[in-house]
C-alpha cells in the first residue's frame, strides 16, 4: 500500500491524574486508518475508547497528559501543535459525534442557528447558502425541517442526537470520529443514517472512526476492527476476520455475551470477574484475572503480538486455528 | 349509566401495580417560518396499558414517538393532559396518579424512580458519585452517614464499579459514558422502589456489564416485586429483560404482546419494519432495505387516520378514509392496531 494513511497512530499513551493515582486510559495504542476506511472500536465500558477519540482532537480536560506517542494526520505529528494550530484541523480535517452529545447543544438558541454558526465560522459560506445546506443535512439524518428554529428542549433524545450528527457532518471533513452516535437512536432511523453515512463517506473519500459497544452496528458499519480491553487495543483486523475467527479470548466473550433478535434465544455469556481497575491495571495480560484460557505466563509478562494476515492480537494463548 | 367493573370486583386483579387509560399529553407546538399554524404536539396521544408487578414492559418504537414523555408521565415528572395512571388498581381504593397534588404526591414520588436516558441530566456535576447515589436515602431520611456508605458500596459493587472505594469520591465528568450509566441505576435502585421507569438504561453499556446489570434488574424486580417500564430501542435487550413489548408509534401503542411472540411473529407492520432494521452481528450478511416509506413523522395535528398511513407498506384507501385502528387481539393475545394485519 504505496498511500499515505489519513491517520496514524504510534504507541500513543494518555494518564489522566486524579487524587489517587494516574488512571492509565490510553496505553501504548497503534493503528491507523487508509484513506475512505472506517475503523470499528469495540470494547468494555471505560477501556479508553472515548479517551483515544478526545486525545485524537486535543481535547482532552485539565487533568489529562499525553505521554507518549505520535498521532499523524496526513503525515504531520499533531502532538506537538499549539492549540492555535489544532483549531485548523479540528472540524475541517477532523470532526467529531460525541458520546451523549444531545446535551452539548446551547439550550437558549435555535438549533438550526447553532449549526450554521458552526458552518459559517469554517466556511465562510453566505447565510442563504448555509440555510439550504442545513435543510440538507436535515434531510440526511431525517429530521423534519420545522425543527431548524426550534430549541433543543423541544427536541426528543433522538432528535437532538441526529443534529448533531448534521452538525458533524457539515464541515465535510476527512476524518470524522463518531462516539455511539446512534445509540440513542431507533433502529429505522439508525438504519437510514448508517446508510447515510456510509454513502456520504464513500463520495467524499471520507474516513471514520466508529465507536460502539453494539457488535452488531460494528459488523455493518467498519471494514476494520479494533476490539479494547484496559486502555489497550488486544486484537485489531479485517470485520469478518475478527468476527468469525475471533484470536484473542476477551473478543471471543464479546461475542457471546451479545443478545441477537434472531435465531434461537441461547443464554447469553458473561464476564466473570471485575472489570480492570485503571489506575492499577493487572500485570503481564491486563484480561488474564478474568481469562478462561490464563496460564502461568500471562499474569506476569506482556503477550506477544499474534498476527495472521492482517489480522492480530495480543495473547500468550491465541484462540482458533 | 355504565358501570365500573373494576370498583365493582375490587381483587379483580391484585396482580396489576399500573394500570394506564386513555393517557394523553400534548405540548402547544412554535409558529416559525417553516410551520405557520402554532398547532398541538401529540407527543402522547391515548395510550392504555397495565404493567404487573415483577413484570417488565418494554417500550419500544421511533424516537420521538412519546417514550420519555410516557415514562415522565407515569413518574409524574409532567402532568398529564387527559387520562388515568392507577396505582395498584386492584385494591379497594386505587390512586389516580395523574391528580394526585401535595403530600399524597410527594410520598408517591418515594416509590418511584427513573432511570433518564441522558445520565447527565439527573446528575450534579459538583457531587461526587457518593452524594448521588445516596441522595435519595437523604432524602427519605433512611439511615446514617455511616449506613449510607456501607449502601452505596454494595450498590456499586452490584452495577460493576469496583472496588467501590476508587469510585465513591469521583466526580461524574471523572467516569466513562457507561459508568456514568450505571451510577444512574443504582441511584435508581438504592431505595428498593415499587416502580422503575428505565429510560434506555444500558444504552451505553458494553455486553459483559450489561448482562449483569439486565440480571440485576430481574433479580430486584423478583425479590421487591418491582415493576419496570423499560423503554429502549434496543429489541435485542428488550428480548431478555422484557415479558411483554409495546411498540409506539407517533403517540399511540401500535402493537403488543407476550415478549418471544412479538419478536418472532410481528403483526403490525411497523413492527416488522422496526424488526428488519435491526443489524445483524455477521459482517457477511447483507440485510435488505427495510419496508417502509421515507419521510419524517411529524406528531403536529396529526389527521384522524392511521398514524402510520403515509410510512405504510401495506396502507390503501380503506386506512386512509377511516380513523386511527383500534387495538386488537390478532391471536395468541397479541394485540395490533392496523386494518390489514
Ligand atoms: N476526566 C477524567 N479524569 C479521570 N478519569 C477519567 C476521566 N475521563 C475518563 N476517565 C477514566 O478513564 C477510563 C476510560 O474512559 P473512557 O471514557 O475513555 O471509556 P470508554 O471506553 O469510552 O467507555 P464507555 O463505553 O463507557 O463510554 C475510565 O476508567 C474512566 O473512568
Ligand atoms: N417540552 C416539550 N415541548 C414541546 N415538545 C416536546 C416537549 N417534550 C417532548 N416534545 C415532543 O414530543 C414528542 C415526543 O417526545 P419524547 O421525548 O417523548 O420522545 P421519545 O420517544 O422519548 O424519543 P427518543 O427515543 O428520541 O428519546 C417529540 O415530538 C418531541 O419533540
Ligand atoms: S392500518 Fe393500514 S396504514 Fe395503518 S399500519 Fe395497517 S396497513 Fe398500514
Ligand atoms: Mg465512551
Ligand atoms: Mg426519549
Amino acid at each position: 500500500m504505496s498511500e499515505r494513511p489519513v491517520l496514524a497512530v504510534e504507541d500513543l499513551t494518555m494518564h489522566y491524574s486524579i487524587k489517587a493515582g494516574a488512571v492509565r486510559a490510553v496505553d501504548g495504542v497503534t493503528f491507523s486508518i487508509e484513506r475512505g476506511q472506517a475503523l470499528g472500536l469495540v470494547g468494555e465500558s471505560g477501556s479508553g475508547k472515548s479517551s483515544i477519540a478526545m486525545t485524537l482532537l486535543r481535547l482532552l480536560p485539565d487533568n489529562a497528559q499525553i505521554l507518549r506517542g505520535k498521532i499523524l494526520l496526513d503525515g504531520v505529528d499533531i502532538v506537538p501543535l499549539s492549540e492555535e494550530r489544532m483549531r485548523e484541523y479540528r472540524w475541517n480535517r477532523i470532526s467529531m459525534i460525541f458520546q451523549a452529545a444531545m446535551n452539548s447543544l446551547n439550550p437558549v438558541y435555535k438549533v438550526g442557528e447553532q449549526i450554521i454558526e458552526a458552518l459559517e465560522a469554517h466556511l465562510e459560506s453566505a447565510r442563504e447558502e448555509s440555510i439550504e445546506r442545513v435543510r440538507r443535512l436535515y434531510d440526511v439524518v431525517n429530521l423534519d425541517p420545522g425543527l431548524i428554529v426550534r430549541y433543543p428542549h423541544e427536541y426528543s433524545g433522538g432528535m437532538r442526537q441526529r443534529a448533531i450528527i448534521a452538525m458533524a457532518l457539515a464541515c465535510e471533513p476527512d476524518l470524522i470520529i463518531a462516539d455511539e452516535p446512534t445509540t440513542a437512536l431507533d433502529v429505522i432511523v439508525q438504519d437510514h443514517i448508517l446508510r447515510e453515512m456510509r454513502s456520504i463517506q464513500a463520495e467524499l473519500d471520507m474516513s471514520m472512526i466508529y465507536i460502539s459497544h453494539d457488535m452488531a452496528v460494528i459488523a455493518e458499519v467498519s471494514d476494520v476492527v479494533g476490539v479494547m480491553y484496559a486502555g489497550k487495543i488486544v486484537e485489531l483486523g479485517g470485520t469478518a476476520d475478527v468476527f468469525h475467527s475471533p484470536i484473542h479470548p476477551y473478543t471471543r466473550s464479546l461475542m457471546s455475551a451479545f443478545p441477537s433478535v434472531t435465531g434461537k434465544k441461547r443464554e447469553l455469556g458473561t464476564l466473570t470477574g471485575e472489570p480492570p481497575n485503571l489506575l492499577d491495571p493487572p500485570e503481564g495480560c491486563r484480561f488474564h484475572p478474568r481469562c478462561p484460557y490464563a496460564t502461568d505466563v500471562c499474569s506476569n509478562q506482556e503477550p506477544p503480538k499474534v498476527r495472521r494476515g492482517n489480522h492480530w492480537a495480543a495473547c500468550w494463548n491465541p484462540q482458533g486455528e | 349509566m355504565t358501570l365500573d367493573i373494576a370498583k365493582l370486583v375490587p381483587s379483580l386483579d391484585s396482580r396489576i401495580l399500573l394500570k394506564v387509560e386513555g393517557l394523553r399529553k400534548y405540548y402547544r407546538a412554535t409558529a416559525n417560518r417553516f410551520r405557520r399554524n402554532r398547532g398541538l404536539i401529540h407527543a402522547v396521544d391515548g395510550i392504555d396499558f397495565e404493567v404487573a408487578k415483577d413484570e417488565s414492559l418494554g417500550l419500544v418504537g421511533e424516537s420521538g414517538c412519546g417514550k420519555t414523555t410516557t415514562g415522565k408521565l407515569l413518574v409524574r415528572l409532567i402532568d398529564p393532559t387527559a387520562g388515568r395512571i392507577l396505582l395498584n388498581p386492584g385494591q379497594q381504593q386505587p390512586t389516580d396518579i395523574a391528580t394526585l397534588k401535595g403530600k399524597p404526591l410527594k410520598a408517591f414520588r418515594r416509590k418511584v424512580q427513573i432511570i433518564f436516558q441522558d445520565p447527565y441530566e439527573s446528575m450534579n456535576p459538583r457531587r461526587t458519585i457518593f452524594d448521588t447515589v445516596a441522595e435519595p436515602l437523604k432524602v427519605q431520611k433512611m439511615g446514617g452517614t455511616l449506613e449510607h456508605l456501607d449502601r452505596v458500596s454494595h450498590m456499586l459493587e452490584l452495577v460493576g464499579l469496583t472496588p467501590p472505594s476508587t469510585f465513591l469520591f469521583r466526580y461524574p465528568h471523572e467516569l466513562s459514558g457507561g459508568q456514568r450509566q450505571r451510577v444512574a441505576i443504582a441511584r435508581a435502585l438504592i431505595v428498593e422502589p415499587a416502580f422503575v421507569v428505565a429510560d434506555e438504561p444500558t444504552s451505553m453499556l458494553d455486553v459483559s456489564i450489561r448482562t449483569g446489570v439486565m440480571r440485576l434488574m430481574e433479580e430486584l424486580a423478583a425479590r421487591l416485586g418491582i415493576g419496570y417500564l423499560y423503554i429502549t430501542h434496543d429489541l435485542a435487550v428488550a428480548r431478555y429483560v422484557c415479558d411483554r413489548i409495546a411498540v409506539m408509534y407517533l403517540g399511540k401503542i401500535v402493537e403488543v404482546g407476550e415478549t418471544e411472540e412479538l419478536l418472532q411473529r410481528p403483526k403490525h407492520p411497523y413492527t416488522q419494519a422496526l424488526l428488519s432494521a435491526v443489524p445483524v452481528p455477521d459482517p457477511t450478511f447483507t440485510r435488505p432495505p427495510v419496508r417502509i416509506k421515507g419521510g419524517v413523522s411529524v406528531p403536529v395535528d396529526p389527521p384522524d387516520q392511521c398514524r402510520f398511513y403515509s410510512r405504510c407498506p401495506l396502507a390503501d384507501d380503506f386506512c386512509r378514509d377511516n380513523p386511527h385502528p383500534p387495538l386488537e387481539d390478532k391471536g395468541a393475545g397479541q394485540l395490533a392496531a392496523c386494518y390489514k394485519a
